[in-house]
């Protein structure tokens, strides 16, 4: 008999109960909330006189509505201007309060966006199921942890039950082989895969990430890989335990410690897939082929590398994608064969679950330091994912060199991600972002997004246009303590 | 949740792939603590010629007159044909609330994204899925004739088109039952409170690390 791939032995630790008709109850570990998706979910379970299940698996954290400039914030909820933001902020206080569960508020230091939280506290574990009200829950997936994005119905269902209703997917591998080139980061990686298999590619699957350049990213590259599982239509990504996670855990608020610490080791090494499992579909991609990524278009896997061009949509291969393409470059005020670095900027955002990590920050840091931001450029932002990574970025004078610049260096959330707060794009701006969507208005009404990991938005906001970052990073990427001089 | 059990709707064309969840339904109005009103924002920047923003009396707003959903054919319709991948992105159930409000009963395209899949479902929304081909026969009718209506009949799995044709489609049986008796789940998963109990049990023994009330037990 085949062995069992990691997603085998995580369903089959957690599951409940399995129906004849193929749905499955599998027990839930840890819920994370935030203000956007779960008001309906509270209300639902006061409605129907239900109490949560189980209250130490929850935590919450408002992200999405926060405003990030320091005056702002400075007064709390009450530096939240938009009224209906406001509400739903509170909405979030006063449930965690009547209900009785942990919450990381506005201005806690541990607050942050919810995905950047749970592992910076040790609350996402290997071997856990972790569920929130939002689709890049997947980024859990790189503890080796059973991680999904829910809806609200969902998020009162595990409230009220710790359990979800689900149905076993399928198993997909993605070895990604090789070392990756200089200035080459796991945001490319990941923009490549989806740009290999598509949007709807990872659709049904658990996608786990694996090869010798999954194995060589930090904790924070391989959060960033899981994160975009779902751009890739895949609601769980997934990477193995081995050293580099247990390294991140060890001493985190919610991890184990002393003989606990010890048990739970011994059992995470057994998180991997075994050398026999079989997956469902495998897709082999070379790391030397990858090159720095940048979208061009309004759905993540119009993505191509920095050398590249626009596509021509007369060369689409059928007519739902010509029809895609087109509407994609009018929308973009792009022409068909422009060249990547000829798309000019006017505004840079460097922040979202995506890459707003402390390894993000050294990155865009080592690129930004000594240098200017282009006068073209109207705003460039850097929003650190949670209070604690700003801590530490300020305490590694990060700060420091972006403001020296030309960034603004900002109070952690969500911010232009999803410009749910006062950041966003104006209509027909182009914007250098390293978050995970480029649909159309996503950062704004009529904005146009570009996906980037974050030393490329550093490097395009110096430039005002897209440039090969390979041209200021000299050295390694992980020897961000040596930044290097103008190439 | 609103029952589904057998729907003759006027069917509205979306001639587009990878609809996501910020098209159906932009973030502003993802401010609502509410589950109800988002249908006068669906598609909001497809529809409209300006930015809307919550609370606002949209009926002064400048309609797309190019939009599919603005043209008098499609009033009424509650029936949505559309392309592959519809509801890829965000997991906001305010999409299908959105849908829901609008008068949108049953969604018909090649393929679904899987968080969509399950909010509609949840909501009362049933999702049909078919043959690429056999969806671009499917508009080409609908653009023909104007007032075309399909019968969806959840009950035997199939879709009659007015000429008589019948198409028929995989529903999984649990999320039928659901849809047919207009179920609550939490209700139904409550049935199973003992199994749930007998297993967390055994899990905290386990793997006591996983409850912060017995994580550190031992050495704390
Ligand atoms: S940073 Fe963006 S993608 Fe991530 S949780 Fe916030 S809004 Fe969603």
């Amino acid at each position: 008999m085949a062995g069992q791939t990691l997603y085998d032995k995580l369903w089959s630790q957690h599951l409940v109960k399995e129906r004849d008709d193929g749905t499955a109850l599998i027990y839930i570990d840890r819920q994370l909330l935030h203000e956007v998706t779960s008001p309906q979910a509270f209300e639902g379970l006061r409605l129907a006189n239900r109490r949560p299940w189980r209250l130490d698996a929850n935590l919450a954290t408002p992200d999405h509505n926060v405003p990030t400039t320091v005056i702002e914030r400075a007064e709390g909820n009450a530096g939240i201007k938009d009224p209906v933001s406001l509400i739903q902020v509170q909405t979030l206080d006063d449930n965690c309060e009547s209900f009785g569960i942990e919450e990381f508020r506005i201005n806690d230091a541990r607050q942050g966006i919810v995905h950047v939280v749970g592992p910076e506290q040790g609350a996402t574990l290997p071997g856990m199921t972790v569920v929130c009200g939002d689709s890049h829950t997947a980024t859990h997936g790189a503890f080796a942890a059973l991680a999904h994005g829910i809806g609200t119905s969902e998020v009162e269902h595990v409230l009220a039950t710790q359990c979800l209703l689900a149905q076993k997917m399928k198993n997909m591998q993605v070895r990604v082989e090789g070392s990756l080139g200089t200035g080459v980061t796991a945001k490319d990686v990941v923009l490549a895969i989806i740009g290999r298999i598509g949007t709807a590619g990872g659709t049904g699957y658990a996608i786990e990430f694996a090869g010798s350049a999954i194995r060589e990213l930090s904790m924070e590259g391989r959060m960033t890989v899981c994160n975009m599982a779902i751009e890739a239509g895949a609601r769980v990504g997934l990477i193995g335990v081995d050293d580099t996670t247990i390294d991140y855990l060890r001493e985190r608020p919610f991890a184990p410690q002393g003989d606990q610490w010890e048990a739970a080791v011994a059992e995470w090494r057994e998180l991997v897939s075994d050398a026999d499992a079989a997956f469902d579909k495998v897709v082999e991609i070379a790391a030397e082929d990858i090159e720095p990524q940048v979208s061009w278009g309004t759905s993540p896997e119009m993505v191509t590398g920095i050398s590249g061009e626009v596509p021509d949509p007369a060369e689409a291969p059928d007519d739902t994608t010509k029809g895609s393409y087109s509407r994609a470059l009018e929308y973009m005020g792009l022409a068909a064969k422009q060249k990547i670095t000829d798309i000019r900027l006017d505004k840079v955002f460097i922040g979202s679950c995506t890459n707003s990590r402390i390894e993000d920050l050294r990155a865009a840091a080592k690129v930004a330091k000594g240098r200017k931001v282009a006068d073209s450029i109207m705003l460039a932002m850097v929003v650190p994912g949670s209070g604690l990574v700003k801590r530490q970025a300020e305490a590694e004078g990060l700060d420091k060199i972006f403001t020296e610049a030309g960034f603004e260096w900002r109070e952690p959330g969500c911010s232009m991600c999803l410009a749910m707060n006062a950041d966003k794009l104006g209509a027909g701006e182009h914007c250098a972002s390293t978050s995970n969507r480029n649909f159309e208005g996503r950062q704004g009404f009529g904005g146009r997004t570009h996906l980037v990991g974050p030393a490329m938005a550093a490097a395009a906001a110096i430039a005002g246009h897209f440039v090969d970052v390979r041209q200021f990073v000299a050295g390694n990427d992980s020897h961000h303590d040596t930044p290097s001089q103008e190439a | 949740m609103n029952k589904f059990v057998r729907q003759q709707g006027l069917v509205a064309p979306l001639d587009r792939a990878n609809v996501d969840t910020d098209l159906i339904i932009p973030k502003q109005f993802l401010k609502s603590i509410k589950r109800t009103g988002f249908g006068v924002n669906l598609f909001d920047a497809l529809r409209y010629m300006d930015e809307g923003y919550p609370g606002q009396d949209v009926s002064t707003r400048p309609l797309n007159p190019d939009f599919v959903l603005n043209q008098p054919r499609y009033e009424g319709a509650s029936v949505l044909l559309t392309r592959r991948n519809f509801g890829c992105g965000s997991s906001r159930e305010h999409a299908p609330w959105a849908l829901e409000d609008f008068g949108f009963r049953v969604i018909i395209a090649p393929s679904f994204a899987d968080i969509f899949y399950n909010n509609a479902f949840k909501n009362g929304i049933l999702l049909v899925t078919l043959e690429e081909g056999v969806i671009e026969r499917l508009f080409q009718e609908v653009e023909a004739n104007e007032g075309y209506r399909l019968d969806v009949d959840l009950e035997n799995q199939r879709v009659t088109t007015p000429s008589g044709e019948i198409l028929e489609f995989e529903v999984d049986a649990f999320r039928k039952h659901c849809l047919l008796n207009g179920l609550d789940d939490i209700g139904i998963t409550l049935q199973d409170e003992e199994a749930i109990r007998e297993f967390e049990a055994k899990h905290r023994a386990a793997r006591p690390w996983l409850f912060r009330e017995t994580a550190n037990a031992a050495t704390s």
